[in-house]
């Protein structure tokens, strides 16, 4: 029996409260469901509109000007070279700024503007890295209007991402871990690259894959930077089976890119044109959700190995 | 060496104890704290602590929560150099070298790798069984299989642990049980045969099994190697330590030989403390 209440009112008041605790539960998965519908619903009408486009040729086909015979094949190919040029330069960067930053930088006033600094920048328009990269990589560099400017371009852009999740990451390690290496005699870079490093390794791939699918529909920066809208060759491939097996002449060359394919058609009048792009935007649509399903996957299986 | 540890007020222990206090004045004495202060900040945590740990002994540190233990312990292997703002001043100086430990010329590193810890929270690393024994020995160096293997061997069995983990030594350790988890971190800090070994509540996160399992590990171990152990368990200091220092509010009122400091404290805040008076 309750001092302060009877059980009557005890179970009233526990019922109410228990409604506003579904109440909360309705609503929440109510806001949940309409923007995950609304994606599907996206989704769904790129696929149709696109319905006809689909197929092997779509794929392995350069631009045309024929709407039924152009493909993506140069676009999927130097979205993937950017990628690959942005993840190469963006997560030792990245991953290096996060561990100075919350490692070893003092607390003084100095990385106080730093930090504020890298979160500002996650908030910078992306033309604006686009205008920075046109200046520095592109004329002042000379690496040209090539794919090695615009990997290096979004590199940039996704620093901040990058930097930001992969602190977050290093943070989660637990203080006991670190004590119990610097205890054994560890300096600190020992305990970074022993411990706090490899435990964090599912958290910092998860920031640098949110970082990529970010990049990947990027399209201002690298308008700026001077992608092209045809380009009806590829590049030499990165891997080769003759010595020495890898080349970089595919840095220097020009390139297009699926967000910039997808722009070129859907300002056609051609209404076959709108079908092609409806098809290259689903297509970027899934590639960008494979990459955030390959970071959940990531996650859960280092959450699944270690749990603190 | 006496392992009777059951019921030293009993024992003729106090009359050797003392006598071997007089001896450790001599050259027994492992470490010796000299006006030792330490602040957080401005935080005066430790003020004038003046403490012998004897050579091969067991030193409990009892007292009130928040009363400075911690922070005391952590001296002696330099944890709070990680902290920024931290500042000691006084001495603990360790033999047969006579060096300071907490001096400023003295880098914190050779001070950890030559004093271990074990933690209040068992906190193996996720890695095997065998990687956390054999870790601080390739941090000196050591990379020689066998020898790995054999020294990591060694550091399991001084920890009472061997036969439980030796079909798993490539098992994670996070799969182990509570209380095995702190023998493989007793295991760890053995490997690389530090010369003090401090514990801070080692059995507090622990069920009366593995605390018994631990305490008594830490009576034969203090054969091999000096023990400066932080309990909030009068029994347990009681049981495993040869001295007990009761500290309150940042300064150590009373150290004397266990047995006499339970039976015969004689500062009234000591006694206050063991009989349950205090606060
Ligand atoms: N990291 C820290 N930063 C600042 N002050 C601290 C820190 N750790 C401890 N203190 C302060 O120093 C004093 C002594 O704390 P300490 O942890 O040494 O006590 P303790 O005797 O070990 O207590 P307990 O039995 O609860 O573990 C307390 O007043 C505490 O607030
Ligand atoms: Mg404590």
């Amino acid at each position: 029996m309750s001092a302060v209440m009877t059980i009557e009112e005890l179970r009233n008041g526990l019922a109410w409260r228990k409604n506003l605790d579904k109440a909360f539960v309705v609503a929440g998965l109510l806001i949940l469901m309409s923007c995950l519908g609304l994606l599907a619903l996206l989704f769904v009408d790129l696929v149709r509109d696109g319905a006809a486009r689909f197929g092997w040729d779509f794929l392995t086909q350069f631009p045309s000007r024929k709407a039924e015979r152009a493909g993506i094949l140069s676009a999927w190919v130097g979205t993937s070279m950017i990628m690959l040029v942005t993840a190469v330069v963006a997560l030792p960067v990245g991953v290096a700024a996060a561990i100075y930053l919350e490692e070893y930088a003092p607390k003084n006033w100095f990385t106080g503007v730093i930090e504020i600094n890298v979160t500002n920048l996650a908030g910078v328009p992306s033309i604006v890295y686009g205008l920075l990269a046109l200046g520095l990589f592109v004329y002042k560099f000379g690496f040209g209007q090539s794919v090695l400017s615009a990997g290096l371009t979004l590199a940039l852009l996704i620093l901040p991402i990058i930097i930001v999740g992969t602190r977050e990451a290093l943070r989660a390690v637990p203080k006991a871990i670190r004590e119990a290496a610097y205890g054994l005699g560890a300096t600190r870079w020992e305990v970074t690259k022993d411990h706090v490093l490899p435990y964090s390794t599912g958290g910092i791939l998860t920031g640098l894959i949110l970082g990529l699918s970010r990049a990947i529909g990027e399209t201002a920066p690298i308008i700026t930077i001077g992608a092209l809208s045809f380009i009806a060759f590829l590049p030499d491939p990165p891997i080769s089976g003759a010595f020495p097996f890898v080349n970089f002449a595919w840095l220097k060359s020009e390139f297009t890119a699926m967000p910039i394919q997808i722009f070129n058609w859907i300002s056609r009048p051609d209404q076959a044109f709108q079908q092609n792009a409806a098809a290259a935007a689903a297509i970027l649509l899934a590639m960008t959700l494979a990459m955030n399903a390959v970071a959940i996957w990531i996650r859960y299986r280092f959450r699944k190995k270690i749990n603190w | 060496m006496n392992t009777n540890v059951v019921h030293k007020a009993e024992s003729p222990r106090l009359a050797i104890a003392l006598e071997e206090r007089r001896a450790l004045r001599a050259n027994q004495a492992k470490a010796i704290a000299e006006k030792l202060d330490f602040w957080y900040g401005t935080n005066q945590a430790l003020k004038n602590i003046n403490l012998v740990i004897p050579e091969n002994q067991v030193t409990a540190l009892i007292g009130p929560s928040g009363c400075g233990k911690s922070t005391f312990l952590r001296c002696f292997n330099r944890m709070h150099d990680l902290q920024a703002d931290t500042r000691y001043s006084g001495s603990i100086v360790l033999h047969p070298e006579s060096v300071n430990l907490v001096g400023k010329e003295v880098d914190p590193i050779e001070v950890r790798m030559r004093i271990g810890m074990v933690f209040q929270k068992p906190n193996p690393f996720p890695k095997t069984v065998f990687e956390n024994v054999a870790y601080g020995l390739r941090l000196r160096g050591f990379s020689n299989r066998t020898d790995l293997a054999e020294r990591v061997e060694k550091a399991l069995r001084g920890a009472a642990i061997w036969d439980e983990v030796k079909d798993r030594l490539s098992d994670s350790a996070l799969a182990l049980s509570g209380g095995q988890m702190q023998r493989l971190c007793i295991a760890r800090a053995l490997a690389t045969e530090p010369e003090i070994l401090l514990f801070d509540e080692p059995t507090s996160a622990l069920d009366p099994i593995a605390t018994a399992k631990i305490e008594e590990l830490i009576t034969e171990l203090r054969q091999r190697v000096t023990i400066l152990i932080v309990t909030h368990n009068m029994q347990q200091a009681a049981r495993v330590s040869d001295f007990t220092a009761f500290m309150y509010l940042g300064e150590l009122v009373e150290v004397d030989a266990t047995s006499k400091i339970f039976t015969n404290p004689s500062k009234k805040a000591t006694e206050d403390y063991i009989t349950g008076r205090y606060g």
